[in-house]
């Protein structure tokens, strides 16, 4: 530990510690509008400057360690008006787009010199005009909003490792861009959304798709149902000053219903009937030796996306079941409006899912299709469905609770984890475990498969066996794993894992790319443990034992990889250019 | 060419002999000016008359304003040089200096450039004298002979010792101790250290380093693998601006050299140590000259530069130790070895020790490439070696440091040049360019120049470099048309000093300078600008008119005929005047008025 000062308040740090950390210690919030937690330090605003008694330059506390016996100022007349300057700048390079921006009233910027008291134009506008880029579907690129804080590029080729942002020109000229100065749509981009949920203002946001949901629940001649993704119901209450991690489920229901979906169901339950295929999948592959392995989770679009692009040797390995969202897609237009007497033509399916990538899944492939009809129509963020509720003028916090629509609402509490990076792994794990030896596990609570270990190995025995898991999350980290598993087939080598699952978010999808802004790794703890706290208040825990997935196959798809199950709820993966030309 | 030993690298000291050397300077200037034909001609007379001797081809002189360039040395003693020598000249030298034996007659005389003696030439020792594309020559004039000593020691607490002792500073611009940089880096312990020459001069009118590189690239070289041996690191890069094509010839072609004599690669003149080096080309980018900016580049990332600490000499290159030194820094390590620190502290001032070498241009009537002891005063440089003004007008101020420096007004061109010194008065040392200025220069405009090269190579990264550059650009674009208000100096100063305090690199926070000290010294000119509408070096085209003094005029029409547009009517019955209005304000009239009648 050292030893410094910070306002003339003693501080104690740890080495390496930066000065914009250390002055927390003594209630100082230093201003920043490029560093985020989640990122390295680069410097770029100049916002954060501070002095260091004795020394004449004015230094960045956001990448400045802090030293023994430094004496540091980080608020005096002079710090400010350089700020307040700096910010200026800063303005002077940003349009006055804010009433019709998507981050008004939500903006780092906009708050910052409101902060500031900024009042007028203290500088010429020089702002580029330059053109949006759509072309993703998904993610949209709004350059002239940049501020180049280079968060979006650090996250996409750091984080993710994949380098579809870059920065282009220089000086004054410089922009962000697909790298290349392509169409994002045409590069490596798996539209994971980390780029826009890091965004301090409005350059990169996600597709809107609000509107089109309102058209639809306005429509005579349409049926609409809607599907909550696990980790929304712990996170859209961050939309209303709620903490992370509270759980909404029940007043989501209510709230749906009231806008005018005619049945509510939950993804959750789809959850299950994922893990119910793709443990047996599992099983066919472990024990039977049916298969290769290891056994890849595919629930993730944008980790599909990466591994069709980057790692095609390894699509045999992924699990052919669908992501939860898709296969209630495509029991919503059959299984749905079989029980329910509906034409499967009239319905719509709405899902709200944390993820911008989910938005390019609902028509990735042809197997999306599999109900005869697109499966899922529309896909909202969490972040959409926040400003929808608002646009609703529904009293959100004070709803009473609803329960979802049984057919397909009532979820096991391994459905509800799979919001969490680990969770699908775990509840895969609980119903494997019954497949294998006909027994349920007494502690279903896999402890070394939580948490934000960027890779988290384990093994578990079953009967015997040993299975060997890895749990990756943040796309760089699959690099480490895979290869893992590459060199172990070169070298005829044992498998170093049986059961691999990978998020392409770090944190799972709790962390997601269209979740509420303001993403930390001690928010992302907390979604994750209201997650786990809805698990443990569940009756029912093991996928295989939730009567309604029961009922789901008794009734109507036969058996866990039968023919019909087969049909609607599997797919395929092919190999994907990383840039399209 | 077996590799050579320690003992070896004496035998190539040249014999005494009667046999005139020829030297040709035919580094880019002197090709650019038509040395590659005047060595030709030198050549085929050399032969027609059956003279014996030695033509070479040598790297620059330094008296850019007389390329090109040829000097005649019999005995190891110069008997004169030449400027300006085109294929008949090159006859003429040939035939009346060493056909016919006369050096003094008349009718080369006027080729003949006579030089100040207030040059001392360290690191220029050999440019203009070695041929840069024969390592043997460069062996013949103690060549490696401090690597050897280097060596010979095997202490490398020696190397860092000496520089300590001979107060040598960083070259490049910031003057750091050189020996407290190699001392960091020796300090550290790595499994891989590298040593990186920065060769990415980017200054406008600055090309002290290209001339090195072009003229004595061995020097520099010895340099670095002096350096190599002293921290530990046994790979070096040398970044080399793509611009520059005959020194990365030249360096490419040395370091080939140098592996074939032994003196570079493995088990360096037979001792245990080995240090290897490649080219990188520098893509043009301005900013890469700043170190971290420079690493990213050679990593193959955009040339940003990254926030220090920590700096290169503990976590540089791939995130090992690193020395980054400056061409001119590396070429004058060999000497100081080989002559010792102590001896090299007697030359220039107490805290500025040893030469520097400086690009001379602008206003100027010899400019060049000059090498002066520190401490020596701007009058001097400026007029003694420079010879002032080639038109007799009046110097108005010097610019050194480039575009991170500022404007020196005459008034103190009595100030001893040092780091210090020039840091004062509002400017900075820089790599070495000065660009003479003379009343004909608006201080506006000049600003305008250097900050628009800053705004162009910004790198983009931190907002108040990007932006403030740019603003301030506008406030003084506004300026030189007549637009501003008094205001707008206020937003200047206000711009300048954020730029100052928050760019992350040093071109974002000296890119100012040239602003800030026009303000200082030229306060008068911006008020002309902004109050009267008025530019009194006659260079903003908007706010001066030209006008016809009646009285001096002889109605020789010569005005009238030069005018591109038409905008000088009359006649030679009721004489001739401007019309503003049609007047593009080119300064065709003014400048073939042969009795200044035209005015501004």
């Amino acid at each position: 530990m050292g030893k410094a000062i910070i306002n003339d308040l003693p501080v104690e740090f740890e080495e390496g510690a930066t000065i914009l950390d250390v002055a927390k210690q003594v209630q100082v919030n230093i201003p920043t509008l490029c560093k985020h937690p989640d990122v390295v330090a680069s410097g770029a605003c100049g916002v954060c400057i501070v002095k260091v008694k004795g020394t004449r330059k004015m230094i960045r506390s956001c990448c400045t360690p802090i030293g023994e016996g430094m004496d540091i100022i980080t608020h005096d007349p002079e710090l400010v008006a350089t700020r307040r300057t700096v910010l200026e700048l800063i303005l002077s390079n940003h349009p006055n787009d804010c009433l019709k921006c998507g981050r008004n009233n939500n903006c780092e910027l906009q708050s910052m010199v409101s902060d500031f008291g900024i009042r007028d134009e203290g500088f010429k506008k020089v702002v580029r005009d330059l053109p949006i880029d759509r072309s993703t579907g998904t993610i949209v690129l709004e350059p002239s909003k940049c501020i180049k804080c280079g968060r979006c590029v650090t996250v996409c080729q750091e984080t993710q490792n994949v380098w579809a942002l870059s920065f282009l020109e220089r000086g004054v000229e410089t922009r962000i861009s697909a790298a290349g100065d392509i169409k994002l749509g045409d590069s490596p981009c798996v539209r994971c959304g980390q780029c826009a949920a890091h965004c301090p203002t409005g350059a990169i946001f996600e597709q809107d798709d609000t509107q089109n949901v309102w058209d639809v629940l306005q429509d005579p001649d349409k049926h609409c149902v809607v599907q909550i993704a696990p980790s929304v119901r712990v996170a859209v209450g961050e939309g209303f000053g709620m903490k992370p991690g509270t759980n909404l489920t029940r007043k989501l229901y209510a709230l749906l219903r009231r806008i005018g979906f005619k049945a509510v169901f939950d993804t959750n339950f789809s959850a299950d009937v994922t893990i119910m295929e793709e443990a047996s999948e599992f099983v066919q592959r472990f024990v039977y030796k049916k298969g290769p392995l290891p056994l890849i989770t595919t629930c993730c679009p944008s980790w599909v996306d990466f591994m069709e692009k980057f790692h095609t040797d390894m699509i045999e390995h992924f699990s052919s079941a669908k992501s939860p969202q898709e296969i209630m897609g495509a029991l919503a237009k059959t299984y749905y409006p079989q029980t329910h007497k509906i034409d499967p033509a009239k319905v719509v399916v709405v899902s709200i899912m944390p993820c911008t990538a989910k938005k390019y899944e609902i028509n990735r492939s042809q197997d999306m299709f599999s109900s005869g009809y697109q499966d899922t129509d529309y896909v909202i963020t969490t972040r959409e469905l926040i400003r929808m509720i608002k646009q609703s003028g529904i009293d959100f916090e004070h709803l009473p609770d609803e329960d979802s629509d049984h057919l397909m609402g009532d979820y096991s509490g391994a459905g509800t984890i799979f919001g969490a990076t680990g969770g699908v792994m775990e509840a895969a794990l609980r119903t494997a475990y019954n497949f294998i030896t006909k027994e349920n596990l007494k502690d279903v609570e896999f402890m070394d498969v939580r948490g934000l270990e960027g890779v988290k190995e384990t093994s578990v025995t079953i009967q015997g066996s040993t299975v060997n898991i890895a749990v990756a999350h943040g796309l760089s980290n699959v690099e480490y794993v895979l290869s893992k598993v590459r060199q172990a087939k070169e070298n005829n080598e044992p498998l170093p894992y049986h059961f691999i699952e990978v998020m392409a978010c770090p944190g799972g999808c709790i962390g997601g790319g269209g979740q509420p802004y303001g993403v930390s790794n001690e928010v992302r703890l907390a979604r994750a443990q209201g997650l786990y706290d809805d698990d443990e208040s569940c009756a029912v825990r093991y996928s295989h034992e939730n009567p309604f997935v029961k009922k789901l196959y008794e009734e109507f798809l036969g058996a866990p990889l039968g023919e019909k199950a087969h049909h609607l709820l599997h797919t395929k993966y092919k190999p994907r250019p990383e840039y399209k030309r | 060419m077996a590799k050579l030993t320690m003992g070896q690298l004496d035998g190539f000291k040249r014999k005494k002999s009667d046999r005139p050397i020829i030297r040709v300077g035919m580094s880019s200037c002197g090709i650019a000016a038509g040395a590659k034909d005047v060595f030709k001609k030198i050549y085929s007379e050399l032969e027609a008359n059956g003279i014996d001797a030695e033509l070479m081809r040598c790297g620059c002189l330094g008296m850019c304003y007389a390329e090109p360039l040829v000097e005649i040395e019999r005995h190891g003693v110069s008997e004169g040089v030449y400027g300006n020598v085109d294929a008949q000249a090159a006859v003429d030298i040939i035939q009346h200096h060493l056909v016919r034996g006369n050096p003094k007659a008349v009718e080369i005389s006027k080729y003949r450039i006579v030089t100040s003696e207030k040059q001392i030439r360290i690191v220029l020792r050999n440019c203009g004298v070695i041929d840069p594309e024969n390592i043997e020559d460069y062996l013949a004039n103690d060549g490696y002979q401090g690597l050897k000593k280097t060596l010979t020691r095997g202490v490398p607490e020696k190397v860092i010792e000496e520089l300590r002792l001979s107060g040598l500073r960083g070259r490049g611009g910031g003057g750091f101790p050189t020996w407290m940089k190699w001392n960091f880096a020796r300090g550290v312990q790595a499994d891989q250290k590298y040593i990186i020459c920065n060769g990415d001069e980017g200054d406008p009118g600055a090309y002290m380093d290209r001339s090195v590189l072009e003229g004595d690239p061995h020097s520099v070289l010895e340099g670095m693998i002096i350096a190599g041996f002293t921290v530990g690191a046994t790979k070096g890069f040398f970044y080399i601006r793509a611009e520059y094509p005959l020194a990365i010839e030249r360096v490419q072609r040395a370091i080939d050299q140098a592996h074939e004599y032994g003196v570079l690669g493995k088990n360096i003149l037979g001792t245990k140590f080995s240090f290897d080096l490649e080219i990188r080309l520098g893509a043009g980018a301005f900013v890469c000259g700043e170190e971290t900016a420079l690493i990213a580049s050679i990593e193959g990332k955009r040339g940003c530069p990254v926030p220090r600490p920590p700096y290169p000499s503990v976590k540089g290159l791939w995130g090992k130790p690193t020395i980054i030194n400056n061409v001119e820094t590396l070429a004058n390590i060999p000497v100081i070895i080989q002559r010792g620190g102590d001896w090299f502290s007697k030359i220039g001032t107490k805290d500025s020790r040893g030469t520097k070498v400086f690009a001379l241009t602008g206003k100027v009537k010899n400019t060049g490439l000059v090498e002066v002891p520190m401490g020596i005063t701007l009058r001097e440089i400026v007029f003694d070696i420079g010879g002032g003004t080639e038109n007799g007008k009046k110097i108005k101020a010097i610019q050194t440091g480039g575009p991170s420096g500022g404007v020196i007004p005459e008034q103190f061109f009595d100030t001893p040049v040092d780091y210090e010194n020039l840091q004062k008065l509002g400017s900075i040392m820089g790599s070495g360019g000065m660009i003479v200025m003379d009343e004909d220069d608006c201080m506006i405009d000049i600003a305008k120049f250097y900050l628009g090269f800053c705004v162009e190579e910004s790198c983009g990264k931190c907002a108040p470099c990007r932006i403030g550059g740019k603003q301030l650009l506008s406030i003084l674009k506004d300026i030189s048309e007549g637009k501003a208000q008094e205001e707008d100096v206020l937003k200047m100063r206000r711009i300048s000093s954020a730029m100052q305090k928050a760019s992350l690199c040093g071109l974002g926070q000296t890119a100012s300078n040239p602003v800030l000290s026009t303000l200082q010294y030229f306060d008068e000119e911006y008020r002309a600008h902004i109050h009267d509408k008025h530019c009194p070096a006659g260079k903003c085209s908007q706010l001066f008119n030209y006008s016809i003094i009646q009285e001096k005029c002889r109605r020789c029409t010569l005005c009238q005929r030069n005018c591109p547009v038409g905008a000088i009517p009359g006649d030679r019955e009721q004489g001739y005047w401007i019309v503003a209005e049609k007047c593009i304000r080119c300064g065709q009239c003014f400048e073939v008025c042969k009795f200044g009648a035209i005015q501004r």
